[in-house]
């Protein structure tokens, strides 16, 4: 079996329509960052990790619903409540200030809870504080992160391919990051350390499958006559070389994530969502970004090639003579 | 032939020997995400922001020292106490029944001090000036707004035994109030009381009005005020005050009683007036054990106090006869009991209404010692057993299926070499538990998806390297010759695809904390091994396969 052997897409013809289907992308996202700010204040929707706050994960023995946990916890009053996988369980939300002791607020919930439900009826699974200090301390250590690792791999990239790869897998990444951070904040995915994990795993896959790609293209512009090729054709031609690869490697890899979307239980299904969509998006973006990326540097900035600046440089010797 | 390659096997046996005795010899550990337990991240409390930078350090290693003994002594398996940076300590236990508990012994400051009770008449003249400090500092509106009092309370709104100010023991009747009876004892104080009340009916008592008659001691003077448990909150706003601390007289402190009292099916503090300084603190304790009292058989903690500290003792037990020591933990009164005669070095402390649990957590942690200065939690996460169980059996479920397509995937793509690449990720999966047993490191739930993902950088690195093959096949090259092209042609991918993952890796290690540094770890292991696994172990495979055949025989990729 080899699929997509030998194939011959004319992806770079597509390229246009591809920056259409971004763009839209990146403009519903850009939408739903909006209405985050419109409604809540914030861009994202931040968990407790980042904002600081109380999480207070409560398992029921019998059924209940959403309405009379919430009543339960003060009715109009009360703290953010979401279903958590299972039927009976609940997470309950409560935002913290600066004065109060994080132990008491979650003392609090469920105290109050255990005065509508039997306190042999429920139990508290999993209990997450985080005091405000410590969580702008997190969204800093969270940005410096995805800063760190975005300039460290694109120098490595400058160094091993030539400056002009570089910067095409710095637009490719910061293009996947901006369309994955547009569909966080558009669907209100919660923003939590296992998220931002996420994300840069996503930064990392997505470099991955540019830099196949680009390894391909380096190889065949140092094949004889790889200079002189159509820089669109030999692009092209890579990407189509590339393929089987791209398609069983990430074909495998969602193989995978699917199994531990469906079997892997409610805890790590937010963080395997994001890993699912970055998959999708590094692999688009290699082929219809960073390669074109590639071309327009190319085109609008010459040639990194020294014999074609060479060349170029006699031609406009001859012509002053 | 096989001397080509016998330097290679013994590489791979011997990498595969040692993952597999780390991982056999110690359990690979499981976060406390998978197993339930908790994570706590303390830091030194520093409401003013006064401790230099060396101080902070000096005072995290001693709290870190005395919480390690105290975590020791509760004994729970394999505690993680670690500082993290200059001033901040993280708490890791596992497998713990009671969070609370572990949380009281880890928190609590546990400084010890017994201070003498003094008669409320050392306080009483400075009462009116309290009550205007507290106006002074939170102005009259907001204090009317608070519905603070204006006047002494009718001790028969309350309770018929409780009165309503403080008299000196003897000749109070129920329902006589300061302002119209004044004990004789208290006069001049009341006098003031009267005076303004003249000048104002509506005058502000905000604190004067909450105090009721307390406890007493055995030459009849009464050292404690009873505070209904609805106006403790705002009584300990007051107490508070810089204002008023300020207006209090010199060397008195008050402080409450840490139990509520319960009388008359109402609820109570007691606010003891205590001479501030202590005579005697929990550094001259020798040591401590809870036990039952054999009248009531409520719960105590026995204590013995060292030399020095019984000197101190027995003078002060000598002079005090019939007067009330308070015995203060962190600030609140835990026992004021009278002395009845001279004390040396052993003494008791009653707990009201504690459970036995709750006794032998104070003898523990007095043992231990006191913490420099208070902590504050800065951030807790704890997973109780029963969700970390389900985590696990779904993570099983999702992994095992998961390595299963990933082998149906290959086998049925590769034909022979799928089968080479299937021994080559088993291989690869030894490493990385072994790998990650070596170093000690725990298994997150972040740290299952970061291994299945590494298990896709091993694929890939695998396919590049077949598919390489397969276009050197393509072009006619022999068998032989097709692979060591195909591995070579492939390195330069995989090589540049591992490092950046691994610098995404390490910077996540680096900043992460918790759960994402679990994710980070495995994930670097991970690309280490997958490149091991990919690059040698596979390809060793790939010269046993062809030691076998034939150089023009076919190979199956």
């Amino acid at each position: 079996m080899w699929l997509f052997h030998k194939s011959k897409y004319e992806f770079i013809r597509l390229r246009r329509k591809a920056y259409v289907v971004s763009g839209v992308v990146l403009a519903l996202g850009i939408t739903g960052i909006g209405m985050n700010v419109v409604r809540t204040g914030t861009w994202q929707n931040y968990g407790v990790d980042f904002t600081g706050g109380v999480l207070v994960q409560i398992r029921f023995d019998q059924e209940t619903s959403d309405s009379d946990l919430r009543e339960a916890l003060g009715g109009v009053n009360a703290p953010p409540i979401t279903r958590f996988g299972q039927e009976n369980e609940f997470v309950v939300r409560a935002p913290i200030d600066e004065e109060s002791n994080l132990d008491e607020v979650a003392d609090d919930i469920a105290a109050q809870v255990a005065v509508t439900y039997d306190r042999d009826g429920f139990e508290i699974v999993r209990r997450e504080s985080v005091g405000a200090k410590v969580g702008e301390e997190l969204q800093g250590q969270a940005a410096m992160a995805i800063l760190f690792s975005f300039v460290l791999t694109l120098l490595y990239i400058a160094i091993r391919f030539e400056i002009r790869f570089g910067v095409a897998a710095i637009i490719a990444t910061a293009h996947d990051i901006l369309i994955t951070l547009g569909l966080l904040a558009l669907f209100r995915v919660e923003i939590s350390l296992p998220t931002v994990a996420a994300i840069l795993t996503i930064l990392g896959y997505s470099l991955n499958d540019t830099i196949v790609v680009f390894d391909r293209i380096r190889e065949n512009l140092n094949k004889r006559g790889g200079r002189r090729e159509d820089p669109y054709r030999l692009v092209n031609r890579s990407i189509n070389e590339t393929l089987p690869r791209t398609v069983l490697t990430s074909g495998t890899t969602l193989a995978v994530l699917l199994s531990l979307l469906i079997l892997g239980g409610a805890v790590i299904r937010p963080f395997t969502l994001v890993l699912i969509l970055g998959v999708l998006i590094g692999t688009y973006s290699s082929i219809f970004i960073a390669s074109p990326a590639l071309l327009e540097i190319q085109r609008r900035y010459g040639t990194a090639d020294p014999r074609e600046k060479e060349r170029k440089r006699a031609a406009r010797r001859a012509a002053a003579v | 032939m096989l001397k080509s390659f016998r330097g290679r096997i013994v590489v791979i046996v011997l990498a595969v020997g040692i993952c597999g005795y780390y991982l056999w010899a110690r359990d690979l550990k499981l976060g406390l995400d998978l197993q339930g337990g908790m994570h706590l991240v303390l830091e030194i409390d520093d409401p003013d922001g006064t401790f230099t930078a060396e101080r902070r350090d000096s005072l995290t290693e001693q709290a870190l020292k005395i919480l390690r003994t105290r975590i020791d002594e509760f004994g729970v398996e394999e505690p993680i106490i670690q500082k993290r940076g200059s001033d901040r300590i993280i708490v890791e236990l596992a497998g713990l029944d009671d969070d609370d508990r572990a949380k009281e012994i880890i928190n609590r400051q546990a400084f010890l001090e017994w201070k003498l009770a003094l008669p409320v008449t050392e306080v009483q003249d400075a009462l009116p000036r309290l009550d205007r400090a507290i106006v002074t500092a939170l102005g009259e509106d907001s204090l009317r707004a608070l519905g603070a009092e204006t006047r002494v309370q009718q001790a028969d709104e309350l309770s018929p035994e409780l009165l309503l100010f403080p008299e000196t023991g003897d000749t109070a009747r129920a329902g006589d109030t300061v302002v119209t009876e004044p004990a004789p004892e208290t006069e001049a104080a009341a006098d003031t009381v009267a005076q303004d009340e003249e000048e104002d009916e509506n005058l502000l008592r905000p604190f004067t009005g909450l105090l009721l008659t307390g406890g007493f001691d055995d030459k009849g003077r009464m050292v404690s005020y009873n505070v209904d448990e609805a106006n403790v909150e705002k009584a300990t706003m007051y107490l508070a005050l810089e204002e008023f601390q300020r207006a209090l007289p010199r060397n008195v402190s008050l402080q409450w009683s840490m139990d509520p009292l319960a009388q008359g099916g109402r609820f109570y503090r007691e606010l003891y007036v205590l001479q501030e300084d202590a005579f005697l603190t929990g550094d001259q304790l020798q040591d401590a054990s809870a036990t039952r009292d054999q009248q009531f058989n409520q719960p105590e903690v026995l204590f013995e106090l060292n030399r020095r500290g019984g000197r101190i003792f027995e003078q002060v037990t000598t002079i005090h006869e019939k007067e009330r020591i308070a015995i203060v933990l962190d600030e609140e009164v835990v026992s004021a009991p009278v002395v009845e005669g001279r004390i040396r070095n052993r003494g008791s402390i009653k707990m009201r209404g504690a459970q036995m649990a709750e006794a032998a957590d104070l003898a523990l942690v007095l043992r231990a010692g006191a913490l420099p200065v208070p902590l504050r939690i800065m951030e807790e996460r704890t997973v109780g057993p029963s969700l970390g169980q389900d985590s696990i059996d779904q993570g099983q479920i999702a992994g095992i299926v998961g390595i299963v397509l990933v082998i149906a995937i290959m086998m049925l793509y590769y034909r022979a070499a799928g089968v080479l690449a299937v021994v080559a990720l088993g291989i690869y999966l030894l490493l990385v538990l072994g790998g990650l047993s070596a170093l000690d490191a725990t298994l997150t739930l972040p740290g299952i998806a970061g291994l299945i993902l590494s298990i896709g950088m091993a694929v890939d690195a695998n396919v590049l390297i077949f598919e390489r093959i397969r276009e050197e096949l393509e072009a006619r090259r022999a068998p032989r010759t097709a692979v060591d092209e195909g591995f070579g042609n492939a390195v330069s991918a995989i090589v540049d695809a591992n490092i950046t993952t691994l610098i995404t890796g390490l910077i996540l290690f680096q900043f992460g904390t918790g759960p994402v540094r679990g994710f980070a770890v495995t994930l670097c292991i991970g690309i280490v091994a997958s490149f091991f696994s990919a690059m040698y172990v596979t390809r060793t495979l790939f010269l046993m396969y062809l030691s076998g055949k034939r150089g023009s025989d076919p190979i199956s990729v």
